[in-house]
């Protein structure tokens, strides 16, 4: 995966889990929490949607990675990189 | 022959869900929907536990748990089940409270709240700011150091009618005092003051039916009338569960029966650390409930237009008078037709706090005599507000603690879990025994709808987690192999 691939797996998972926001507004460094109005039970629902579609386990002291749409990015790339999508 | 209500259960699932409350159905299709093999078993005819309802006679529909849930309830039905059911949720605006100190209507928001404490109770601007900063900011890591009574003594130091307008629908909501932690408190009234307190068009019975509808289209292997009776457990780990009188084997078992319950009968406390079952035994029970449902007749209305009301005859706010069995304190839910548009009927339910005890040890007849007593006082309160309530009502029944124990099997009827402690012994489940997780009301902050709701979910995470990982595991063996 791209980063940029690795952006749109985030995406769809945002999508997914607030499916009332407008997700294309989310800028790259805004805090996701306030742009999209995303709280605790939402994060889990991140974790859990990394979980059953990549397979990756966000211990919960990662949970900080989480907090804007770079630092995601930049969180999973190395987790995602050599992932291929499927197709 | 009894009918097998087992009939054509599979000999093992990866998660078996013991009990449909609201925390244990939330779980069992949050699971079903990741993918996993899921049974869920409750010993009533009816699924949802408290979150429950009866029909009598004459067309009466009567709720027992539809008082009202903080808004969050909306965003927990369109992500853990659907969006119908998230739009069914409506405002319940005309929230009031009468009593020696005061009477007041209220939207039950922060900005009304606020406007109340200023103008009606003349606090200051400042203060009132403060206090509702504070207990926003209040969350679960928060260290439990100072009391709600520490909590109001510090903005409202002497003002009772202040703590009383704060605290009592939050006594009535989970049962929780002045003397539970500041952070129960702040966390569940903030909870409320968002948006301000909703509740489910349709009724608890719609609500069910879309719930099992849910379930049932995810997968989840649905059981009524199956009594969890014993969890079995072999070298530290989860094997399997015997119900009514089967034994079926699973991966995970999820309580949402009652925390004590689930350690000390279904698993058993040889099983656990003894450190653990000291501190198991430790975890108190939080009250119970008695309530009296009023079925008002076809064709006749209701004047009164508040939807809840917080009435009491005690000078000032007392957990101990609230709880006494000489009831001073009740809440009226006014249940309107747009509950359940197109029927054009209404009831009304009265709740009060109450203890077990109180109604335990009493002679079948005593205990009926009680009953009825109960029914002939709340109607002699609700006079003053609804002045016919003898002539348009036509079906009175009462429910005491022994009935909540009876139906959903909860010790000493327990209405909303167990105190703050609970939610720890709670967490610990699966570091003692893999596989074991427990959900449901507990700790105070995961009881009510959104609560237990809530909870289900954050518990269905480390099922998840350890479900995904021993299938991971089991994988590397064959390939190892
Ligand atoms: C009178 C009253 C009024 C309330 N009003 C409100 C309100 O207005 N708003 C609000 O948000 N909350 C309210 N609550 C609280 C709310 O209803 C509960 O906190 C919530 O529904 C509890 O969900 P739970 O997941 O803990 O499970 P519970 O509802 O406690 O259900 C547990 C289930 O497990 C089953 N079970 C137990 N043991 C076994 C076994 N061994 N085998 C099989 N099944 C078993 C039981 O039969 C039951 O169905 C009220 C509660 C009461 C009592």
């Amino acid at each position: 995966m791209t980063k940029e691939q690795v952006r749109q797996a985030i995406l769809d998972i945002l999508t997914e889990i607030a499916p009332d926001e407008d997700i294309h507004s989310i800028s790259d460094d805004g805090n996701l929490r306030d742009q999209i109005d995303l709280d605790s039970m939402d994060f889990l629902d991140i974790v859990m949607e990394l979980r059953k579609r990549f397979n990756i386990e966000v211990p919960e002291k990662d949970y900080e990675f989480l907090a804007t749409m770079s630092s995601c990015v930049n969180y999973l790339f190395p987790l995602l990189g050599d992932r291929k999508l499927a197709s | 022959m009894a009918r097998d209500w087992l009939k054509g259960a599979k000999q093992n699932y990866d998660t078996i869900v013991i009990g449909s409350g609201l925390g244990g159905m939330t779980s069992a299709n949050l699971l079903a929907k990741l993918g996993h093999n899921v049974l869920l078993a409750e010993h009533h005819y009816n699924l949802g536990g408290m979150a429950t309802w009866f029909k009598r006679k004459g067309g009466h529909v009567l709720d027992i748990s539809l008082h009202g849930f903080p808004i969050g309830m909306i965003k927990t039905f369109r992500k853990y089940w659907s969006k119908d059911m998230a739009d069914r949720v409506i405002q319940l605006k005309n929230i009031r409270f009468d009593n020696p100190q005061f009477s007041v209507n209220t939207t039950f928001d922060r900005v009304d709240f606020t406007d109340l404490l200023e103008n009606h109770f003349g606090i200051m601007k400042e203060v009132i700011d403060e206090f509702f900063n504070t207990v926003r900011e209040m969350n679960f890591y928060d260290e439990i150091k100072i009391s709600t009574r520490d909590l109001f003594e510090r903005f409202f130091p002497g003002r009772k009618d202040v703590w009383r307008f704060l605290m009592e629908p939050i006594t009535y909501a989970n049962g929780s005092t002045l003397d539970d932690p500041a952070l129960t408190y702040g966390i569940v009234f903030s909870n409320f003051m968002s948006k301000g307190v909703f509740t489910y068009q349709g009724g608890t019975d719609q609500l069910i039916k879309e719930m099992k509808h849910e379930m049932e289209s995810n997968g989840v292997d649905i059981r009524t009338h199956c009594l969890v009776e014993k969890i079995y457990v072999e070298d530290g780990k989860v094997k399997g569960v015997r119900i009514n009188g089967r034994d079926i084997e699973c991966k995970t078992v999820l309580s949402n029966a009652n925390i004590t319950t689930t350690i000390q009968h279904l698993v058993g406390e040889e099983h656990f650390k003894p450190e653990f079952v000291d501190e198991a035994q430790k975890v108190r029970l939080n009250t119970s409930s008695c309530q009296v449902y009023m079925g008002i007749k076809r064709g006749e209305k209701i004047d009164y237009d508040g939807d809840l009301l917080f009435s009491s005859v005690a000078d000032e706010y007392d957990t101990d008078k609230i709880l006494a069995k000489d009831v001073t304190s009740r809440t009226f839910s006014f249940y309107h037709p747009f509950i359940r548009p197109g029927g054009n009927r209404y009831s009304i339910v009265s709740s009060t706090n109450a203890r077990y005890e109180d109604w335990s040890n009493l002679s079948e007849s005593e205990y009926l005599r009680e009953k009825e007593d109960l029914i002939q006082t709340t109607l002699d309160a609700l006079e003053k507000y609804v002045p016919d309530i003898r002539k348009v009502a036509d079906y009175f029944e009462a429910a005491t603690p022994a009935t909540f124990k009876r139906y959903t099997l909860h010790p000493k009827g327990t209405s909303f879990g167990t105190k703050f402690e609970g939610l720890k012994v709670s967490r610990e489940l699966p570091n003692q025994i893999q596989g074991l997780f427990h959900t449901g009301s507990v700790g105070i902050i995961m009881s009510g709808w959104l609560g237990a709701a809530n909870y289900g979910v954050i518990v269905s995470n480390e099922v998840d987690k350890l479900l995904r990982s021993l299938n991971t595991e089991a994988s590397m063996v064959v390939t190892s192999a």
